[in-house]
């Protein structure tokens, strides 16, 4: 059949599915030309497998009835408590411990230990507990359903769950009823170059110095020359899961 | 033999049938409001706390799902093994192992912290988690023990239902692995982490579904005034005695392993001789009245004919599932974890070294009753719909 009209000759399925087409491309093309505008301009930096963040604590210098890496952790994320300390969160406790056979005491702190093969991370169905390229274990508040799998999992109880509706959040730590959380190693921190935790800062301050935090990997770091020299205890090491907490005279 | 007629689920008077879905209606209302308290008012107005994750919800939601996937042994004999008279109770098999499914994950979606994320459990999945993959294990039960029912029901699709029969006794095996996996994957505590959990799930679903079968079945038979023969039940009793043996074998075997390791002995201690409420939920609820009674309610030739005997057996079978699951699950948390062994705790804020305590509130017990009355609605209403029953479970002449 000749063509007699300058129509295209489209039938309808070819129509549809072009205006599909160009609708879509209208609608995502905004978002792909601005995400490109927004990585060249303030390219943010994802966390780097050559880090390795972690903690030692000695439990030497930890000192008897002293809270102030727990206050100082609360109020980093405003932890906020209801008096009610079976379902408030915790994120950072102190726990007295004496050996059975020889009576010796030791004085701890006690939080996520940021597993290099954390078992809350293998629970986790939908993998809101996720661990970063720089070694830590955080949770996803926007994909964690609450089903507390991940507490049942955990070797150290380093888990809260929110168990009340939260007002005033720190903006450092967004959380939400429902959903699980612990120690995020001050990743706020990490993330804004700086070298301390909240709870480092107030054990320095206090003059006891029993926590350290720093890069694992660099063996220059602090952390790296003290654990070098030192000879340090991972808790639970029988579950060969390589905690980035370790623990001096423990 | 006769040739079966099935037909749908007529009570004498529609009285009869509406009021009894009204009562289940009744407490599924009921469950649905405790579960909207406990969401808006955030868990801490329940008994879990950051100690005992898991409370009295998980053990209603476990117990309905272990029990589903046993609802439906009744279905697989007829079909797997060949079993002529368990064919014509494999519709309602399949029923009631949907509508107990379904109970059950009602409970456990409504004790999440955020139910309202259900679509990402169902669309992000870490295939390393043992939940996720019950996540595909349960959506898969409700699609294959469907198609299983309509090639049950429908003649244009029947040369399906031997195929369909393997295809859901399988599934349904792999699915009380993964539910008994949760428990056996958990290498921290010391109640958990062992292989055996997977298979002694299946086994405790063998017997949980079999005694739900029968207490239903009974109810529903006398609720329509139809009559069950004598064979079938007999056959029914029989076979929940070899599973209630079995069960207690598990348990036996289970125990005896921690028992020999040094490390279990406080685990052991615990559940068997000092833990209060779950000792003797260990002793009495489970090896007395989900064991022992039953055995002897089942094998006493005292009991020979008797079909209350075996109603009776198989709610005491039920009572003492559900103390197992109390124990597995809340006795297993309340025993402290032993993250520092070797040492005492003589102080901690966060509850280290203490045995902890929990006891359940209103609003959780209203929400398993909640799931349980909507696995019933279910089959009520499913049996009213569909020709699940046989007319008559007479003895075949």
């Amino acid at each position: 059949m000749s063509k007699e009209n300058d129509q295209p000759t489209m039938n309808r399925r070819q129509l549809i599915g072009g205006a599909i087409a160009t609708a879509g491309a209208v609608a995502i093309a905004p978002g792909v030309i601005l995400h490109a505008v927004a990585g060249d301009g303030q390219a943010v930096k994802g966390a780097s497998s050559e880090k390795r963040w972690g903690m030692v604590v000695d439990t030497n210098k930890c000192s008897d009835g002293c809270s102030a890496c727990v206050d100082a952790c609360n109020d980093e994320h405003n932890l906020t408590g209801f008096d009610r300390p079976a379902t408030d969160a915790q994120w950072i406790r102190t726990v007295k411990l004496k050996d059975k056979q020889t009576g010796h005491i030791n004085r701890m702190v006690m939080m996520c230990q940021h597993c290099e093969f954390p078992p809350c991370v293998d629970v986790c169905p939908t993998n809101a507990s996720f661990k970063r390229a720089d070694g830590i274990v955080l949770v996803d508040r926007h994909s964690c359903i609450g089903c507390r799998y991940c507490m049942m999992a955990c070797p150290y109880k380093a888990r809260s769950f929110v168990h009340e509706v939260l007002q005033e959040q720190a903006v450092n730590a967004p959380r939400g009823k429902g959903c699980v959380e612990a120690c995020t190693l001050c990743v706020h921190r990490v993330d804004a170059g700086k070298t301390t935790t909240a709870c480092q800062d107030a054990c320095q301050k206090d003059g006891h110095a029993a926590i350290i935090f720093g890069d694992l990997n660099d063996p220059k770091s602090e952390i790296s020359q003290v654990l070098k020299t030192n000879n340090s205890t991972q808790i639970r090491a029988d579950l060969e899961l390589n905690t980035g907490v370790r623990y001096l005279n423990l | 033999m006769n040739k079966m007629y099935y037909r749908e689920l007529y009570c004498g008077t529609p009285v009869r049938f509406w009021m009894g879905l009204g009562l289940l209606a009744t407490f599924v209302m009921i469950g649905l409001g405790a579960a909207f308290y406990m969401e808006h008012n955030g868990h801490w107005v329940t008994g879990m706390s950051n100690q005992i994750v898991w409370g009295l919800p998980h053990v209603f939601a476990i117990f309905l799902i272990v029990a589903a996937s046993g609802a439906l042994n009744v279905a697989s004999i007829g079909s797997v093994f060949g079993g002529p008279m368990y064919k014509p109770l494999g519709r309602y098999s399949s029923l009631l192992a949907i509508g107990l499914l379904a109970g059950g994950l009602m409970v456990l979606l409504l004790d999440l912290g955020r139910p309202d994320r259900l679509i990402i459990a169902m669309t992000q999945y870490n295939f390393k988690s043992i939940f996720a993959w019950n996540v595909i294990l349960y959506s898969g039960f409700f699609a294959i023990v469907g198609v299983y029912l309509w090639t049950m029901m429908d003649r244009s699709v029947h040369k399906f239902y031997r195929p369909l029969g393997f295809v859901a006794f399988f599934w349904r095996i792999a699915l009380t692995t993964g539910t008994g996996s949760i428990f056996g994957f958990l290498v921290a505590r010391e109640a958990y982490d062992a292989a055996i959990m997977a298979p002694m799930f299946v086994i405790m679903s063998f017997s949980y579904g079999l005694a739900f079968f029968i207490i239903t079945l009974i109810a529903a038979y006398l609720w329509s005034d139809r009559r069950i023969g004598e064979l079938r039940l007999t056959k029914l009793k029989n076979l929940l005695g070899v599973f209630v043996g079995a069960v207690l074998y598990f348990t036996l075997a289970f125990n005896l392993t921690n028992l020999y390791a040094t490390q279990h002995h406080g685990i052991e201690r615990f559940i068997l001789l000092e833990g209060g409420v779950y000792t003797q939920m260990f002793w009495f609820g489970q090896v007395l009245i989900g064991g022992v009674i039953p055995l002897f309610l089942i094998y006493s030739p005292a009991f020979d004919k008797s079909r209350w005997a075996i109603f009776a057996a198989s709610v005491a079978v039920l009572i003492g599932g559900f103390s197992q699951i109390y124990v597995i699950v809340i006795g297993g948390q309340a025993y402290p974890m032993n993250i520092f062994p070797g040492k005492e705790v003589l102080e901690s804020s966060f509850y280290d070294g203490v045995v902890n305590t929990y006891v359940p509130t209103l609003a959780e017990g209203a929400l398993g009753v909640g799931g349980i009355a909507v696995a019933m609605a279910m089959v009520a209403i499913g049996a009213r719909m569909f020709k699940v029953f046989p007319e008559t479970l007479e003895d075949p002449d």
